[in-house]
């Protein structure tokens, strides 16, 4: 019985790293080769793809603006949901829990719903095709989202912890920055997590938002395949370079999640 | 926990409130705005009163992208919560074996949505891609982009390729957080692999598998960029769900009244679905 254990969990990985070999194999050919050979490996290597991209700005800038706007909103969105996590998680309050279910709201509208209206609000106040307004945008559904979770973490959190602190005279910042944030630091981190994911995946806000100087990589990609027919490998090169950022952040998380994960028990 | 009243605690609130209020209220009242009244461009509006709800709840359209996005929620949901369950109870609980399932499965999470549509299509091409190729070669009739099923078939695929993972994350939070005595007080009592998943894995779970699927029915029921990639809502309408119909509508045809309503209703639906979940689960877990 524990030996076999392990059967679902391979199969489940080998098949969720399939597409994703499928991609990388096609990046490293020819489009030419992609359209005339199937073959489960690249029969005439080629780096020009990733040449291609390297080189021209257009492509490259696009990386630059998705990872400024997504680090950016990473750190608005948990700034901003710490305290009132803490407050949800510690007070009771007027209208707490109408609050604490209207942000959730905001998670449930479809970004198709306010596509055409952000387009109109934005450039309304100026902000349109700029990294701030890409940011802000995703506070929509990332702040709600880091509420929820830093609020589970903080609640695990006993209240005697607090009140000790207070006993012992510390003030209210004092407390809340030098002993309950490191408490929580694995919640943090699994919070900032999840924001840079929902952030760095986020294509049609990102998408209708800017129209040049912001545009994210993942726009570039639906634009450069549209108009220079349709090149399927840059198009692959392109994709896997955008797995990248995200394969860094799980890296450094790895910890994190691990412990963080194992934060209940507390 | 007992949680002492307070009411400057809003101060806290005020930066989320203030940036959410932000981002939700003016769009939400445009929404609303243009959902009582016809354009002919250049500004000018008409007020049409409940017109387009009238129209939108009676047209077949509406009825029939709606059908599916239903159909399509409820087998990603059918299939994604055991598979995730299943997979979170099999994974290692300690050793190297730990971080790399982690990584590996968080992967799919951190492609931006369009490279996981694009990647599918290639994935799934009939001559070209890896799925399609086989699943030929080995005697099927497979093509996605003419045959409706198929075309389902992929999608869901794609869909539980790219959110089961979640699940898996969540429960595992969930097992870890299960204390050891529990596990020893299970033994004792003499209780089988059944009885410990039912009576102590479960009920531990309960919250992170309430996020799961709250989470997954949103998402999913807003899924847009991902089938419009990969099938562009065909063949046909076949895998038109309601956010690619809506965005059709919007920017395609510019019917902004009629496609205002039409966002209007798709979003009380969701709002209702997910307020009718929450408060089920937080009745339960007010009352053990």
């Amino acid at each position: 019985m524990k030996k076999i254990k392990w059967v679902v969990p391979t199969f489940y990985i080998i098949f969720l790293m399939l597409p994703i070999y499928w991609l990388l194999n096609m990046s490293f050919k020819s489009t030419t080769e992609i359209i005339n050979v199937y073959s489960l490996w690249p029969q005439d290597f080629t780096l020009d793809n990733y040449k291609t991209i390297f080189t021209d700005s257009t492509w490259y800038m696009g990386y630059v603006n998705s990872i400024t706007y997504t680090v950016f909103n990473t750190i608005i969105s948990v700034s901003a949901a710490l305290p009132a996590a803490y407050a949800f998680s510690r007070y009771k309050f007027l209208g707490d829990k109408h609050l604490f279910f209207w942000l959730l709201t905001n998670r449930m509208a479809p970004p198709a719903v306010f596509a055409l209206p952000f387009f109109q609000f934005y450039s309304s106040v100026n902000l349109f095709d700029t990294h701030v307004a890409i940011a802000l945008s995703h506070c929509l559904f990332n702040i709600p989202l880091a509420v929820w979770i830093l609020e589970g973490f903080m609640s695990a959190v006993p209240k005697e912890l607090d009140e000790t602190a207070y006993v012992d005279g510390y003030s209210f910042p004092k407390f809340f920055f030098k002993i309950f944030i490191p408490t929580i630091a694995a919640g943090i981190g699994i919070t900032m997590f999840f924001c840079f994911m929902f952030s760095w995946v986020e294509l049609l806000l990102a998408k209708t938002l800017t129209a040049t100087i912001a545009k994210p990589i993942a726009a570039i990609m639906t634009r450069t395949s549209s108009t220079s027919g349709y090149e399927l490998g840059l198009l692959a090169a392109a994709g896997s370079l955008t797995i990248i950022p995200g394969a860094v952040v799980i890296y450094f998380v790895r910890n994190y999640i691990a412990k963080g994960f194992a934060m209940g028990r507390v | 926990m007992n949680k002492t009243l307070n009411p400057k605690a809003w101060y806290f609130v005020i930066p989320v409130f203030a940036l959410v209020a932000f981002n939700a209220v003016v769009p939400l009242m445009t929404v609303v705005n243009y959902s009582f009244q016809e354009t002919f461009g250049s500004n000018v509006f008409q007020w049409e009163g409940t017109r387009w709800f009238k129209e939108i709840l009676h047209s077949e359209r509406f009825h029939a992208s709606l059908g599916r996005q239903f159909i399509f929620t409820f087998i990603i949901l059918l299939i994604q919560l055991p598979l995730g369950i299943a997979i979170a109870l099999t994974m290692p609980k300690k050793g190297w074996g730990v971080p790399v399932c982690l990584i590996l499965m968080s992967m799919p999470l951190l492609i931006p949505w369009n490279v996981v549509g694009a990647m599918w299509n290639i994935f799934a091409l009939p001559d070209i891609g890896f799925l399609g190729n086989s699943l030929n070669s080995i005697g099927f009739d497979y093509n996605f982009t003419q045959q409706s099923g198929d075309a389902w078939f992929t999608t869901i695929l794609m869909d539980v390729w790219h959110w089961t993972s979640l699940v898996v994350l969540l429960s595992y939070a969930g097992l870890n957080s299960i204390q050891p005595a529990y596990y020893q007080a299970a033994e004792i009592d003499g209780a089988s692999r059944w009885d410990i998943f039912r009576y102590i894995e479960l009920p531990k779970m309960k919250k992170v598998l309430t996020l799961a699927i709250l989470l997954r029915f949103m998402d999913s029921f807003m899924i847009y960029t991902e089938p419009f990639v990969l099938t562009g809502g065909g063949p046909g309408n076949a895998t038109n769900f309601l956010s690619l119909d809506l965005v059709k509508m919007a920017l395609g045809q510019f019917d902004l009244g009629p496609a205002a309503a039409m966002s209007l209703i798709y979003f009380l639906i969701v709002l209702l679905m997910c307020w009718v979940f929450y408060s089920l689960m937080m009745k339960d877990e007010g009352r053990t």
